[in-house]
């Protein structure tokens, strides 16, 4: 056997004998992921499990070792997610500081900010949340206005955020700031500070799903130090160049959305066919819809084949460096798409909001949640005008 | 395995990329469209294909051949796609080499020879309605003596008309609609009793109506197993159609790239045409389709290379996904083009035409789309 045949074999395994059985079903909803964090609450099974795999450093199994992670190979980190993903096994910890925060500081960070702020992440400890978002700027991002005032040994923050997502039941944030306010991009710091502060509150939003995921935050005299410790500064990369780590940020921000289109059952037809009904050859019974859901299978399948190579020539450095926006896109239309057949296929049942045979409305809830997939995090717009300008470079930019 | 281009395979890319540009560019099949070649197609660039090591891609190395692979081919084919180049590639070095290399060795001593030399050309005799419908063959073989007598019609036999060797399927037992019962072989052109009506298709690709009158084949010409010729030809139709979604793919990709080349030139009010973003926007949901159809593409062949018992789906998503992009891409195409567009001096319509042929070939999207539930079962 070659290394990486041993290497699936034994990770085979090891998933199967140490994976917990709860976590190997299905998700019946969100609040089935685990966030982790100070006020970390977990269902049977998802404390084991995170801290098992964070043991491993599969919570990060790209990541090198001296920061929490795994060290694995591309190719194995590759096999580990297909190991999982044929045994069922979820998701250790959901995190915007391993999706967006860690890769970033990765690559931006000094070695002392490394060495501080991902073994936490990591583990699951801390709950970090992103403030990008203001009123007002919307995909415009670089009009933000929340203003950094240098004080010597700290800054003082004023301004308001808005969509921070579960800012609410984060512990810090990191979060985008104006330090110059005569430059538009390049007087812009990313800051990372605590939600306990004083000056910090949060407001949920009540969203059309009736769910509030997102929050208004505000700054009112917020202090914060410009070091955590020796070599710890609370500014990542450089005070104005705070606009470099939120691109690069953002692009793992919209391929983490893109990945929306590939989660779940892949044949919605399979799934839903019994439910449907079948005629004497077997077939759904509804051929327009049976078509739709074929089309989408075929839609789902290509897009889990796209995701594939993305993140094979991201790694090896070999894609655009707009890619990423394209994958949003196809990505968060594709998931809008698929919420759309799935409420078809439900028909009048997945319609009841408060009852408990639908979980409370879940299949709809999450229906008109995925209507945000193509507006948070740069709308299909701005994508499709990033791709237009940097990639196939049409005119007019 | 990655799901890019190795360092050969891009080198294989590199090389097939200049050919074609060099040797058959669309200009190539202006030529032979216009002055009304019988075949359609150059035997001297069947030639230089040879040279290049190409129609040797699928035939093992201790055969003469390079033994190479599905992505090998598809690289191929997606210069081929993207230059409109004329060949009996497809047909000869991808379809037909899978199915004799699922035959036994007497037959391809026979035929491999000639195919790596670019002398022998193959064509499929598998459709015998007007759209794609392998499991409803109804071609008779029956027992003679020592072989078979074929008796009845296949159409859409893509070079048919200059082909040497015909891989034909027919029925040795069952009706209609049986999987098993088909046994497939192959038939020298020149035997009595095979009459070829060739006509010059949309894509000015030359394909015939192949009418078979008691024609007798000795046992030697049966392709793997009598009645077992489904699995022959699930190999056949995988290559075909994996290879078909890679020509395709570079239909769609060419199409696409003068396209944007047009509109970066063409002024309007004033202003590139590029620049409104109306089709900046539309141009841009096109590029999206093509990049995730070439990852099905090359997810495809990988597994089919590996063997992958999952091969069979993902064939049928990249030919149907493949098609739905590049249908796209032609229709904007000639659309961005405008007036142009609909003119026989530019490009662009070329591009449409071979498309169109591309999707009928070996099953179009809706063929595909509904392979796909059936593989799901429902």
């Amino acid at each position: 056997m070659s290394d990486l045949e041993t290497f699936r074999a034994e990770t085979a395994a090891w998933l199967e004998a140490n994976c917990p059985p709860e976590m190997r079903e299905p998700m019946t909803g969100e609040d089935d992921a685990v966030w982790g964090g100070r006020n970390a609450t977990f269902k049977p099974g998802q404390k084991e499990w995170l801290n098992i795999m964070a043991a491993k450093g599969w919570t990060v199994p790209d990541w090198p070792k001296e920061y929490g992670g795994g060290g694995l190979s591309r190719a194995e980190a590759k096999i580990l997610g297909q190991e999982m993903a044929r045994l069922r096994c979820r998701s250790p910890l959901s995190s915007f500081g391993i999706w967006m925060l860690g890769p970033a500081l990765l690559h931006f960070g000094t070695e002392a900010q490394k060495k501080h702020f991902l073994p936490p992440i990591a583990r699951g400890e801390i709950r970090w949340c992103q403030g990008y978002s203001e009123p007002g700027s919307g995909s415009d991002l670089a009009s933000l206005q929340t203003s950094a005032v240098d004080k010597g040994d700290h800054f003082v923050i004023n301004g308001q955020k808005i969509w921070t997502s579960y800012a609410d039941k984060a512990d810090w944030i990191f979060c985008l700031t104006r330090t110059d306010k005569n430059e538009k991009h390049k007087g812009i710091s990313f800051m990372l500070f605590d939600m306990t502060n004083e000056g910090v509150t949060t407001k949920p939003i009540v969203l059309i799903s009736g769910q509030s995921a997102f929050c208004e935050t505000f700054f009112d005299d917020v202090k914060v130090p410009k070091e955590y410790g020796e070599g710890v500064s609370s500014v990542v990369y450089e005070v104005n160049k705070g606009w470099d780590v939120a691109k690069y940020l953002l692009g793992h921000e919209r391929s983490m959305i893109s990945g929306g289109g590939s989660e779940g059952a892949t044949s919605l037809g399979a799934k839903f066919a019994d439910q449907v009904g079948r005629d004497a050859m077997g077939r759904l019974d509804d051929p327009m819809l049976r078509a739709q859901m074929a089309e989408m299978d075929i839609e789902v399948l290509a897009f889990r084949a796209m995701a594939e190579r993305f993140g094979d020539t991201f790694k090896a450095g070999l894609c655009h460096p707009a890619q990423p926006n394209m994958m949003k896109y196809a990505g968060t239309e594709i998931n809008k798409r698929r919420h759309e057949l799935i409420m078809s296929a439900g028909g009048s049942e997945v319609l009841e909001w408060e009852s408990d045979a639908t979980n409370g409305g879940m299949t709809a809830r999450s229906w008109l949640r995925t209507k945000a997939n193509s507006i948070e995090g740069g709308t299909s717009e701005v994508m499709l005008n990033v791709i237009s300008k940097q990639i196939l470079r049409l005119p007019g930019a | 395995m990655p799901l890019y281009l190795n360092d050969d395979q891009q080198m294989l890319h590199d090389s097939a990329a200049e050919f074609m540009k060099g040797e058959a560019p669309v200009a190539h099949l202006r030529e032979f469209r216009d002055k009304q070649c019988k075949d359609g197609f150059s035997h001297a660039l069947w030639k230089q294909f040879a040279e290049m090591g190409f129609t040797g891609i699928l035939i093992g190395e201790e055969e003469g051949g390079l033994g190479l692979g599905h992505v090998e081919a598809g690289v191929v084919l997606e210069e081929i796609g993207r230059n409109l180049t004329p060949s009996p590639f497809l047909t000869t070095a991808v379809a037909g080499v899978e199915a004799l290399n699922a035959g036994g060795k007497a037959l391809r001593d026979k035929y491999f020879p000639g195919i790596i030399a670019g002398e022998t050309v193959l064509a499929l005799a598998i459709d015998e309605g007007t759209k794609h419908r392998p499991d409803q063959i109804s071609m008779a073989a029956t027992r003679e003596g020592n072989g078979f007598k074929l008796d009845g019609k296949k159409q859409f036999v893509v070079q048919g008309g200059s082909a040497d060797m015909l891989i034909v399927a027919a029925r040795t037992s069952g009706s209609a609609g049986d999987e098993k019962g088909l046994t497939l072989f192959a038939v020298d052109t020149n035997a009595p009793g095979v009459s070829r009506d060739s006509a010059r298709l949309v894509d000015s690709a030359v394909a015939a109506h192949v009418q078979f009158d008691g024609v007798t084949v000795d046992a030697d010409a049966v392709i793997g197993e009598v009645d077992d010729g489904d699995t022959v030809l699930r190999r056949l139709l995988n290559a075909g159609r994996s290879g078909a979604a890679a020509e395709t793919l570079g239909v769609g990709a060419g199409s696409m790239d003068i396209t944007v080349d047009y509109i970066k030139g063409r002024k309007q009010f004033g202003e590139l045409i590029g620049s409104f973003q109306a089709l900046q926007h539309r141009i841009s949901h096109l590029y999206s389709e093509m990049e995730i159809a070439r990852a099905t593409v090359l997810k495809a062949q990988q597994m089919l290379d590996e063997g992958s018992s999952k091969a069979e789906l993902m064939v049928s998503v990249a030919k149907a996904k493949a098609g739905k992009a590049t249908a796209l891409s032609v229709k904007e195409g000639v659309q961005m083009h405008g007036g142009v567009g609909m003119t026989d001096e530019y490009d662009i319509g070329l591009y449409m035409k071979r498309d169109r042929a591309l999707q009928e070939f070996m099953g179009d999207v809706n063929y595909h789309t509904n392979l796909v539930a059936e593989m799901h079962g429902y």
